[in-house]
């Protein structure tokens, strides 16, 4: 026990001790990006595709090429490629793409909202369902509620997700015309709708066209549902053993030798325990979905991110898929950084380390 | 004096894959407002017997007895709800190793308050006096701090002062500590047992203090239990332990060493299966 300290100065070392983490936070991020940004440079420079040849195609006089080389900065030294390389990657300039003729920039600003609004949906509805559901499970084990959790995180493992989604189309948009078929908004809304954020939902909301709103929900509602089963059974599996693992602590039977009732030892001691892992499962799976929904974004014809970059790829076009990449990594890593903070908000043990 | 707590052949069997195990085989015993301690090997069930009294039994196990009653009132007989009213309120229990027992991501003053709030409607300003009260009753010198303090952050010895406050802050009537010092480091082992022993003694509380220490159990509790394999096979007043009759006792006391005598070899326990018949 650490002898007398005033409040106050327990209050700034706890202030300095938050700051010199967030600083080392800050340190290990931008190593990480910088590490991103030679991979990919690296990628970009060994790979068999001549970034000139993708501009002019493979008709164009030598001199042209040359010039065009020159014009890239394709011939000066690495290191200084590599500098003027990581410049322009901070400051979002990517290059054009060859295929859309943009600058990489602009088609990602419109592809990683879509992706980022499916995938935020689909995990919001993989922690609201999954979380209570492994809560339960874990509670009463070997319950019928058990055996669900388990048969669902089953499913999520061995069926393909574009086998569910075309599963999911034929029953509830060609049959039951539930939902609406594969796209954003319907073609109307398509030209009419002015997106500010690039969240339909949101921006529909924020200007009150619920109209807008509501068919962007029969959009996303399929796709995003599609995500959050999968999520959901990642989640609640992991909730499961997870809770299993607290149930068991001597705190617990404490307690109850106080005399707290069954609802608050569950939901207010150990699922709040159990909390700490979570972010990082839950984190995880968000990374997951905005990187990993290609065969959804196919399957629905959503134009994420996951599609420019399939796309991208497939037509050569470097430029866009080394931005993509880069853009992905930066939310991964902004990600993974998000959940280390919340981690350390909620284990107090963290603090003082 | 009419007795706190009667205990007339409590059993508690577990099913398990290869049979039933009888972890307490029909312990009788009854508690005045005194300390009573219970003894023995590890396995010989006294944390079950204690856990059976306050009704934290695991749910698989099964418990029957022919008397269980706390004032008055059949434990096995009331509902789950009116046990849970009981916990905390007006029997205790305070667990082994605080490192364990206290929620880690709670401040230890908000699981002092949550006691008392479950069990008495008092405002969170009251609640927060009164579990700062508690925690200078157990000899906490900065009480404002540890308040908000979170277990990882105090020494065992602070910890189970913890411990002790929040399971005394709704002012039980009886207490069950099971080896309440037994994680703690040896010098702090005797101030833990001395706020214990005059909380007890102040509040006229009965006192179960389980341990395997003899030594311990004779020189704090007024009588003393020996349990050998879920049975108790002697019960006597501490200060008559010399006249233990049981083998079993005897071989105990026989364990302890002394000062200035050497014993070479050491002494083993005797275990004979009769005694567990
Ligand atoms: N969940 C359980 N399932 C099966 N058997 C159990 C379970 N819990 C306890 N037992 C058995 O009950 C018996 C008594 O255990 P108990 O914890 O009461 O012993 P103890 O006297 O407190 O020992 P110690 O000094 O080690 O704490 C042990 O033999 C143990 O194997
Ligand atoms: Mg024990």
């Amino acid at each position: 026990m650490s002898a007398v300290e005033n409040e106050s100065g327990r209050g700034s070392a706890r202030a300095v001790a938050l700051a010199s983490s967030l600083g080392r936070f800050l340190v290990i991020a931008i190593t990480t990006y910088l590490g991103l940004l030679a991979v990919t440079f690296f990628i970009g420079r060994v790979i068999p595709i001549d970034p000139v040849l993708a501009v002019l195609g493979d008709r164009a006089p030598a001199n042209v090429v040359e010039r065009t080389r020159r014009e890239m900065g394709l011939d000066l030294p690495l290191v200084e490629q590599f500098y003027i390389y990581v410049k322009n990657a901070l400051s979002g300039d990517f290059g054009t793409s060859v295929l859309t003729t943009n600058p990489v920039m602009t088609d990602i600003r419109r592809a990683l909202p879509a992706t980022t609004e499916l995938a935020t949906l689909g995990t919001l509805i993989g922690a609201l369902f999954g979380v209570p559901l492994g809560v339960l499970a874990a509670v009463r084990r070997g319950s019928i509620i058990d055996q669900v959790v388990r048969v669902i995180g089953l499913i999520g493992y061995s069926v393909p997700i574009f086998w569910l989604g075309l599963l999911g189309l034929v029953l509830f948009y060609a049959k039951l015309q539930w939902v609406a078929f594969p796209a954003r908004l319907d073609v109307v809304y398509e030209y009419t709708f002015t997106p500010i954020t690039g969240f339909y939902l949101l921006d529909a909301a924020m200007q009150g066209q619920w109209d807008v709103f509501w068919d962007a929900f029969r959009h996303i509602i399929l796709p995003a549902s599609l995500l959050g089963y999968f999520s959901l059974a990642y989640i609640s599996r992991m909730t499961r053993s997870f809770m299993l693992n607290e149930l068991a602590q001597e705190y617990i039977v404490a307690a109850r030798a106080k005399g707290l009732s069954e609802t608050r030892i569950i939901w207010g001691h150990a699922l709040r325990n159990a909390a700490v892992p979570m972010v990082t499962v839950i984190a995880l799976s968000y990374a997951g979905l905005l990187e990993g929904s290609v065969l959804t974004e196919t399957v629905f014809s959503w134009p994420g991110i996951g599609l420019y970059i399939t796309n991208s790829l497939q037509n050569a076009d470097m430029n866009a898929v080394l931005g993509g990449t880069i853009v992905i990594g930066s939310v991964f890593i902004g990600i993974n950084l998000l959940s280390d903070l919340l981690y350390r908000v909620l284990d107090p043990r963290t603090k003082s380390a | 004096m009419s007795a706190l707590l009667d205990v007339e052949d409590l059993r508690v069997t577990f099913p398990t894959r290869t049979g039933l195990i009888e972890a307490v085989r029909g312990v009788s015993f009854s508690l005045g407002r005194e300390r009573l301690g219970i003894v023995g090997e590890s396995g010989s069930g006294k944390s079950q017997t204690g856990r059976a009294i306050m009704g934290l039994t695991p749910p698989q196990a099964r418990i029957s007895a022919r008397k269980l009653a706390f004032d008055g009132i059949d434990l096995l007989g009331i509902s789950p709800r009116e046990r849970r009213s009981l916990r905390g309120n007006r029997i205790a229990m305070i667990l082994q190793d605080p490192k364990y027992s206290l929620d880690p991501v709670m401040s230890i003053g908000r699981q002092i308050v949550e006691t008392l709030r479950t069990h008495e409607k008092v405002s969170k300003a009251e609640a927060r006096e009164r579990a700062l009260a508690m925690l200078e009753a157990v000899q906490i010198r900065d009480p404002k701090r540890v308040f908000d303090l979170h277990p990882h952050e105090v020494s065992g010895g602070m910890g189970q002062r913890a411990m002790i406050a929040m399971m005394l802050i709704a002012g039980p009537e009886m207490m069950i500590a099971d080896e309440p010092t037994s994680a703690l480091d040896v010098t702090v082992q005797l101030d833990v047992l001395g706020i214990l022993d005059r909380l007890v003694s102040e509040r006229g509380m009965g006192l179960i203090f389980i341990s395997h220490d003899l030594r311990l159990v004779s020189s704090f509790c007024d009588r003393v239990i020996v349990m050998y394999a879920g049975k108790v096979v002697e019960q006597l007043k501490a200060s008559e332990l010399g006249q233990a009759q049981h083998p079993y006792t005897r071989g105990l006391l026989n364990c302890m060493p002394r000062i200035g005598f050497e014993r070479h070899p050491l002494p083993v326990l005797d275990r004979k299966p009769e005694w567990a018949a």
